[in-house]
């Protein structure tokens, strides 16, 4: 379908616009900005005056639950809140039940998405066989049949002989792995950032060389072998610190932070709230004030929403018995933009996060909306505010630590492949 | 956020940790449980109360000995009392926790008293009950032991009459220790200006200091003309391993002998929650010793106890 | 509305008691103003045995709805109450729950061979059958006030009408 969107404030990081100007789609593609394509008649306008047009958002971590999980979350609940949020595409780490270990699973996972015609996922396979670290699976075949990178989702991977091997063997190829750094032994247990909050709670801590260690160990390796990897959640700020300087090393590595941890820390737990229970856990405010300040200056890449839905029976149960994680993919703009407000970042900069930085992670030409890009374009408003209800969520997973906040960014458009696939109805 | 032990008039409706209470409050019950005291030496050890009233003991923690001054306590205030031990019934059957409170208000329970090994237990089930039913917090994992705490302070008060001018030291497992916790908010609470932990660093809490106590590892500094000396139990299984080597190396840096105990002042009282492991965390010499006032908390115990249950049920 | 002189009502109750008062007779007031009152007649009567003293409030009717009073003392009971004869002391008979409390506790602590009432003012309006065998004097209390004892620092007993 031929699409003009008319009168927007096209926002689009890659090009580092952000000015009033017209987007033109037509054939699954962007096809002009600024003026129309010489002849080309509009079928649909969309009207989008005092709305954003941004590039489709891009998620670099959202569990969709199949196959395995389906009492938690489906494919379809999933992909339409992924719609209804902006994002057009999204990575979905390995554990699933059994793990993204074999091709057919990948490959069914793969055709089950884009069978529902929503947002398009790219599978990251599993780096050892059912996540056991035990044994490399093959990533060469795995490639092939969709996975973009590797990485161990968050279970722990002991042996750092076999993580050296794996890192070794992904190199061979070219291959990208995804690691999330957390040495198994310092964070057995804990459920709880290991400061004051812990500590008057009564809650097994994680202390945060938890994670600065692993990534030491991660960084060396890298150094070694050269693989591209990419880190996920960091939470402590000596981990960004730590990965700047990497980066002035030049080490090919990028890493990502989840929304939540952007805006939370350890005080959010109150009277024991098992929404706040995630992995990597919410930390000091100084870690959180680090996050910010390394995503503002690009020592950390991208935000992700790390969408973990998880239904209420396994939240209603004592904080250290819950099940950890938060749902977010409806939250990844709204979330991004209120941090962008606070922390006084132009819209355009801010977006990048969510957008042209994690299609560069993914090695995808996406995220961006010059001539030729795939028509993935979300329409929102940002003036607009809603407030967060287990209602308003499209996803089956409630459970967010945001229940009852009022956030910025409502979508009113999202377009996947010059197809809407959200449209707000209000 | 309300503290959720408060009802919309600010009166206690659960007891869930000593954190956050006003003073007024504590002193309320520690002056309750004076009156109580009586009640014990008379014929008829009882008040009515709580007659018709259904106490609850939600154990999902072994504990025979807390169980019990509870179930004497609520006895005492002429309560009907049942006892679950959770091991062996529904949840061993996968019965949510939830559940199982559901069910038991359903059968008209009006208080649960409740000990998890689970921090936060006490706090989830008292959201979850309805407005007349009341919970009391029996001990939640190393978070709270609130009723543990009053019956210190109240032997503390009864021994020393002013905090004004109290030096108290813990000594012992403080990282995994709720009873811990629960004195220290209570003696920050009654204004006691030196609270002192003392143990190993692998046993103490990261926050500890935030707490509000003092951290020594070195017992003759310690407890260095202490008023109070309360010894905290170690658990066996945290003796040897990544923890302690052993318990006995424990015991020479740690356990209280007398010649230890002489640091402190002439005459500190010597604490101690129970049940005490002799020879580990403390000298035979020492818990028998005209200091101990051991035997004594365990009577103020029950005292506390019915003090809590009557004032939150009344509520 | 002119109240009686407490002093004098005091005196008179002295000498109403006198002839009942035997080696054996025990008194136990009723906290605050009952244990006043109690603390001058057991002075003034010479009674041998120690006075003793009941908070009712473990005891109140009215625990469900009001709560735990705020201020519970302690009782004292410093003699055997079993096959005593007692003379229960208060300051003012209203409702007489508060008699009735006190009798409860009473029998907690063991069976009495007899329990006589002994009030300084009965200001009527019984809500249970219970009477004294022994009171200063009688008063109507206007509706929504209540009439209290009070003691000053030299030990003065006066009476006031305060508001309900």
């Amino acid at each position: 379908m031929k699409i003009h969107i008319k009168d927007g404030r096209l926002v689009d990081p890659r090009h580092g616009v952000d000015a009033a100007r017209d987007l033109y789609l037509a054939d699954g593609k962007v096809v002009g900005v600024g003026a129309a394509p010489h002849g080309m008649r509009a079928e649909r306008t969309i009207d989008a005056a005092g709305l954003v047009v941004a590039p489709g958002l891009i998620d670099l971590s959202a569990r969709l639950r199949e196959p395995g999980f389906e009492y938690k979350a489906t494919l379809e609940s999933e992909m339409l809140a992924a719609v209804a949020g902006g994002v057009t595409r999204l990575a979905c780490p390995p554990d699933t039940d059994p793990p993204l270990d074999e091709p057919g699973l990948v490959e069914m996972l793969t055709r089950r998405a884009s069978s529902l015609n929503l947002a398009k996922v790219y599978p990251i396979g599993a780096l050892t066989a059912k996540l056991e670290g035990e044994r490399l699976t093959e990533m060469a075949e795995l490639s092939d049949h969709g996975c973009v990178a590797f990485s161990h989702a968050d279970v722990p991977l002991v042996d750092v002989q076999l993580l050296w091997r794996a890192l070794q063997y992904a190199a061979t190829f070219g291959f990208a792995v995804w690691l999330r750094p957390q040495d198994p032994y310092l964070a057995k247990d804990g459920v709880a950032h290991d400061g004051d909050v812990a500590t008057r709670l009564g809650l097994a801590g994680i202390p945060p060389f938890a994670e600065t260690i692993a990534l030491g160990a991660i960084l060396e390796l890298v150094r070694v072998t050269g693989t591209r990897v990419h880190l996920c959640r960091l939470s402590a700020s000596g981990s960004v610190e730590m990965v700047r300087a990497a980066k002035r090393d030049r080490l090919p590595i990028t890493c990502d932070v989840s929304a939540h941890h952007l805006h939370l820390s350890e005080m959010d737990l109150g009277y024991f709230d098992a929404h706040c229970h995630v992995v990597p856990p919410f930390r000091s405010q100084r870690d959180r004030e680090q996050l910010r300040a390394g995503l503002a200056d690009g020592a950390i890449d991208a935000i992700c929403s790390d969408h973990t839905p998880v239904d209420e029976d396994a939240k209603q149960l004592p904080f250290g018995e819950s099940e950890p994680g938060a749902t977010g993919l409806e939250l990844l703009l709204p979330l991004t933009l209120k941090w962008s407000g606070e922390s006084r970042l132009p819209l355009v900069q801010a977006l990048a996060r969510v957008t042209s930085e994690p299609a560069r992670i993914l090695g995808v030409d996406a995220g961006h909306l010059g001539v030729g890009a795939p028509a993935d374009v979300c329409i929102f408003d940002p003036e607009s505010w809603f407030k967060v209800t287990p209602e308003r969520l499209r996803s089956q997973g409630k459970n967010t630590p945001f229940l009852g906040y009022e956030l910025p960014g409502v979508v009113r458009y999202t377009l996947v492949g010059g197809e809407t696939r959200y449209e707000q109805r209000d | 956020m309300r503290n959720p032990q408060l009802n919309e008039h600010g009166e206690l409706t659960h007891l869930l940790t000593l954190e956050g209470l006003p003073r007024e409050v504590i002193t309320h019950i520690l002056d309750t449980a004076a009156s109580f005291v009586g009640v014990t030496e008379r014929e008829v050890k009882k008040v009515p109360l709580l007659r018709g009233k259904s106490v609850f003991n939600l154990f999902f923690e072994n504990s025979t000995r807390t169980r019990t001054t509870f179930e004497i306590a609520a006895k005492r205030l002429s309560a009907d009392v049942i006892n679950l031990n959770i091991n062996t019934s529904s949840t061993q059957k996968g019965e949510t926790l939830l559940d199982t409170v559901d069910n038991l208000s359903a059968m008209h329970a009006d208080m649960f008293v409740v000990r998890h090994a689970q921090s936060g237990a006490a706090h989830m089930i008292a959201r979850h009950v309805g407005p007349e039913r009341h919970v009391i917090n029996a001990g939640d994992g190393r978070h709270a032991h609130p009723t543990q705490g009053l019956l210190d302070a109240y032997t503390i008060r009864h021994y020393k009459r002013d905090f004004a001018r109290l030096s108290v030291a813990i000594v012992g497992d403080i990282l995994h220790s709720r009873v811990a916790r629960s004195l220290i908010h209570v003696l920050n609470i009654l204004g006691a200006p030196d609270v002192r932990v003392i143990g190993p660093q692998t046993l103490l809490p990261a926050g500890v200091a935030a707490l509000g106590a003092r951290v020594f590892h070195d017992m003759h500094q310690g407890l260095a003309d202490a008023d109070v000396v309360v010894m905290l139990r170690l658990q066996s299984e945290r003796m040897r391993g990544p923890l302690l080597p052993s318990a006995q190396e424990f015991f020479k840096c740690y356990g209280l002998t007398p010649e230890k105990l002489a640091a402190a002042k002439p005459d500190a009282i010597v604490m101690h929650p129970g049940p005490m492991n002799r020879g580990i965390e403390i000298d035979s010499a020492v818990a028998d010793g005209p200091r101990s006032v051991i035997l004594p908390q365990v009577t103020f115990g029950i005292a506390v106890r019915m003090a809590v249950m009557s004032i939150v049920a009344g509520n | 509305m002119q109240l009686p002189n407490a002093e004098t009502l005091c005196a008179d109750l002295v000498r109403q008691l006198r002839p009942a008062v035997t080696p054996a007779t025990a008194m136990v007031g009723i906290h605050t103003g009952g244990v006043w009152l109690a603390e001058r007649l057991h002075r003034e009567l010479g009674i041998a045995l120690p006075l003793g003293g009941i908070d009712i409030s473990f005891y109140r009717d009215d625990y469900h709805t009001s709560g735990l009073h705020k201020s519970v003392k302690a009782s004292q009971i410093p003699f055997e109450v079993a096959g005593r004869h007692i003379l229960l002391v208060d300051d003012v008979l209203y409702t007489g729950r508060t008699v009735r409390a006190a009798m409860n506790e009473l029998f907690d602590y063991g069976r009495p061979e007899s329990i006589s009432l002994v009030v300084l003012m009965d200001r009527g309006e019984r809500q249970l059958p219970i009477c004294a065998q022994y009171a200063g004097g009688k008063i109507t209390v206007p509706k929504g006030s209540m009439l209290r004892l009070g003691r000053s620092e030299a030990g003065r007993l006066t009476l006031r009408l305060d508001d309900a």
